[in-house]
């Protein structure tokens, strides 16, 4: 923060500084732990960090373009339960080994999750059900679905090729942390180079405008949850290579850290504003305050407490709220 | 009692009002008429605490007062009645009228309701109207809201000593005859105990009700009448009178439209509520002007067009045939562009860089696959930089940050870059200055020059005369009169004005 305070009075401008200071907040965070203990700064600890992030990231690049549209997704935590469910059966199904067919299961769950997303924009837009009401509705339909599914049983995945993104490491990191990469430079493109990712950006920016230009924005927003679906699937396809298994509370924790990743990285809430690099430098503040505490020895449950306190901070200080009469 | 004495406010590039003196006595009724944007809500605004004054003083029975906000402006028995009805409707009636002022109710903390009844019965038997206090404002009809908004404003009565003022802005514009009948004689009978500042479009009920009359005319008070002198044609005069220079509206530009082209058209068309049995042909080269008052149905006209309303009976036809689907992509498929009056809400996005704002309603043009080919649309963005001289550094300004004029431009831009021939201009001049109101029109001269036909509706009477080819006239949402604006053969703004109002 002291960082911040002494760049406003060297005379940057405020949209200047509140692009950059997710950024900084970030740099500064890992400066702050290593000094307080040098391990941090190892390329171990930074793997063990991001093999963490991975799934969380797909999630809220996800969510991501639903903010940029002004709406929210909250149903992540289910959708990636069913999604990882789904593929921990197709998979065991096909052969269970990524060497058979077993390696369709990855489409099918990327399918299901778009279909979970395509179900969840369509009740929004078609039923005008706020989009909040209706995510968190679904989200609790998918935590259920996976229930039945399971009957709350864990499915091992044991197959080693499948495993390998989290046991092959290239440069010391593990594949799984290029797959995401991979991802989010897909996203990147979505959001710069695609009619969709422009059209996120024009709902979000004046939804008014946009219908008066011809978009049809209730198509954007369908398309908009169908691809948070994909990227929660993705999520859900990492989170189970971390620890090779899939069951009901796979999708556990992912609202709040998604949410919070999303907001702490200077993507505004009432849309058009910010993007997925955002998005990754958010993720990253999170998992490395996570990280950073358990390395200088704090308990872990002061890092919600802390993450809290991080995204009112984040808000307040992205918030232009002299141009904001009422907040609701 | 009540005086502005010498109030001028000035906004950003606009001299909103001009040394106006303003007088009202005791139980006295005063009316206030001017065209839109003559300074009428801007002088209300000031009246009743809205706005501060940024030269002159305003007294009340000789001593100089300054509100800072509303509520203080009430407290000296200053009251408004709004036009647009600023009851909150799923409050009861009686909350609604002590909103604010709820204290005096309070016993131990808790509203005491039956009080509450009580004192708004009072209120509403002021403006005599039998309904339950307790009835929620959502229930009631407009008249009837009309009415307890008199009541809200006449609680003043009871919580201060000195005399009242009450502004009614624009009251009787969703009433029917018989309730501005009633509305009127409560007004009339009121006045022993308030003074009235009564504002409408409706020139006739201004002269039956006030006793005298200012007419304002560019942010200043050009003249006042009382009552027993009021003409209707001398204040029609009095609002507009100046003279039309031709040149300012490219008038020696301005050719004859092809008339055997005709690019959509109108056969009885109606929205419920809205306008009634509309008809007309717009056609290749031509600048049509829809002309009527605030409300007369001209923004729904152009809103029909572009498929954001649904005709209730009648048919349009664009390009030859009808909307399949009554939706703006539609619209904007068959060539419609629409350049709306709210730049800011849905003009150009702010945020969103120039080229990105240009290429907005044609992405499938730029795109293979739904990839962007953004080079190009750089390219177009640039093309058009230059050929309507925008000024920007460079195509990936964010639109938010150019002038209006600029960001105006960058609107029609887009549609026409697009190919759009149809060109709907809602005040496409509203809050430019006047270099870039030139190049409005000089733009609309080009554009008819292409062959697209315009539909306008102009920011003044002026303006829809100096650049129009053909005037429908329009009031309560009736078709009143069509007039010829060919060069050396305009209708006079007094020709305009005696249809309106």
């Amino acid at each position: 923060m002291a960082i911040t305070q002494t760049t406003t009075r060297a005379g940057i401008s405020r949209d200047t500084l509140v692009k950059w200071a997710p950024l900084l907040v970030l740099l500064v965070l890992c400066a702050f732990f290593a000094v307080m203990e040098p391990r941090f700064l190892s390329t171990r600890n930074f793997a063990r960090i991001l093999i963490a992030a991975t799934p969380t990231l797909m999630v809220a690049i996800g969510v991501t373009f639903i903010i940029i549209m002004g709406s929210i997704d909250l149903s992540m935590e289910g959708a990636v339960s069913v999604c990882a469910v789904a593929f921990a059966y197709c998979f065991l199904w096909l052969g269970g080994t990524l060497a058979s067919w077993a390696w369709l299961a990855i489409p099918f769950a990327m399918l299901v999750g778009a279909v979970l997303g395509f179900v969840n924009g369509l009740i929004h837009v078609k039923l005008k059900i706020p989009s909040f009401m209706a995510s968190l509705a679904m989200g609790f339909v998918g935590t259920g679905l996976a229930m039945v599914m399971t009957g709350g049983d864990r499915i091992r995945i044991e197959d080693e090729l499948f495993r390998a993104l989290l046991t092959e490491r290239i440069f010391g990191f593990p594949l799984m942390v290029y797959v995401a990469g991979l991802f989010l430079l897909i996203a990147w493109f979505i959001q710069t180079r695609t009619t969709l990712g422009r059209n996120f950006y024009a709902v979000g920016g004046g939804e008014d405008l946009a219908v008066a230009s011809g978009l049809n924005v209730a198509r954007v927003r369908i398309m908009g949850f169908t691809l948070a679906g994909v990227f929660f699937a993705v999520g859900a396809l990492l989170a189970v290579g971390r620890i090779g298994i899939a069951e009901t509370a796979t999708g556990n924790n992912f609202m709040f850290l998604s949410i919070t990743a999303v907001v702490v990285g200077g993507t505004a809430l009432w849309g058009g504003i910010g993007g997925v690099w955002n998005t990754l430098v958010g993720v990253l503040i999170v998992f490395v305050i996570g990280n950073g505490m358990v390395v200088i020895g704090l308990p872990g449950y002061v890092q919600d407490a802390v993450l809290g306190l991080l995204v009112i901070l984040a808000v307040i200080l992205s918030t232009d709220r002299k141009s904001i009469s009422f907040v609701k | 009692m009540y005086q502005l004495n010498q109030v001028d406010k000035k906004f950003p590039g606009v001299h909103a009002l001009k040394s106006v003196d303003f007088t009202i006595g005791r139980g006295e009724i005063v009316g206030l008429v001017g065209e839109n944007g003559a300074g009428k809500s801007t002088l209300m605004k000031v009246i009743y605490g809205a706005y501060q004054p940024d030269g002159g003083t305003i007294t009340i029975d000789g001593k100089t007062v300054r509100f800072q906000n509303p509520r203080q402006a009430m407290d000296h028995g200053i009251g408004m009645v709004f036009q647009e009805q600023s009851l909150i409707t799923n409050l009861t009636v009686a909350e609604n009228i002590f909103l604010g002022f709820e204290q005096q109710f309070v016993r131990w903390g808790v509203i005491d309701w039956k009080a509450m009844t009580a004192a708004a019965k009072r209120q509403l038997a002021k403006v005599k109207l039998a309904i339950d206090p307790a009835t929620v404002t959502s229930k009631l009809s407009f008249a009837q809201r009309q009415l307890v908004e008199l009541a809200k404003v006449l609680t003043l009565e009871e919580r201060i000593d000195g005399d009242l003022v009450i502004l009614l802005d624009e009251p009787t514009s969703v009433l029917a005859r018989e309730e501005v009948e009633l509305l009127f004689s409560l007004v009339r009978e009121l006045t022993s105990r308030a003074s009235f500042i009564f504002v409408s479009h409706r020139m006739d009920e201004v002269l039956e009700l006030s006793d005298r009359i200012y007419v304002m005319k560019d942010g200043a008070v050009v003249d006042v009448v009382a009552q027993a002198e009021a003409q209707v044609e001398a204040i029609q005069h009095k609002m507009v009178g100046r003279d039309v220079d031709k040149e300012y509206y490219r008038e020696q530009k301005q050719r004859p439209y092809d008339a055997s082209k005709v690019l959509a058209s109108f056969d009885n068309v109606s929205v419920a509520g809205k306008y009634d049995g509309i008809s007309f042909d717009l056609h290749a080269g031509e600048v049509l002007c829809l002309v009527g008052t605030e409300g007369s149905g001209r923004e729904a006209i152009l809103r029909t067009v572009f498929g954001l309303e649904k005709p209730t009976s009648g048919t349009i036809k664009v390009k030859g045939a009808p909307y399949a689907r009554t939706t703006a992509q539609e619209a904007v498929a068959r060539g419609v562009g629409y350049v709306p009056r709210e730049r800011k809400v849905e003009g150009i996005v702010n945020g969103m860089t120039v080229y990105e704002n240009m290429t907005l309603s044609q992405m499938k043009n730029y795109s293979s696959g739904g990839v962007l080919r953004i080079a190009e649309e750089k390219a177009l963005a640039e093309d058009w930089i230059k050929r309507l001289s925008i000024k920007t550094p460079d195509v990936y300004k964010d639109c938010g940050g150019l002038s209006g004029g600029n960001q105006q431009k960058v609107v029609l831009a887009k549609w026409r870059s697009g190919g759009s021939d149809i060109i709907l201009l809602d005040h496409p001049t509203r809050g430019l200055d006047i270099g870039a109101k030139e190049d409005v029109y000089d733009m609309v001269r080009e554009m008819c020059d292409a062959g697209a036909g315009i539909i306008l509706v102009a920011d003044t009477l002026e303006e829809a005369i100096g650049l129009s080819h053909t005037i429908l006239v329009l009031k309560d949402g009736v078709f009143q009169k069509r007039f010829d604006g060919s060069p050396g053969d305009k209708p006079s703004l007094y020709d305009l004005v005696h249809h309106m109002i």
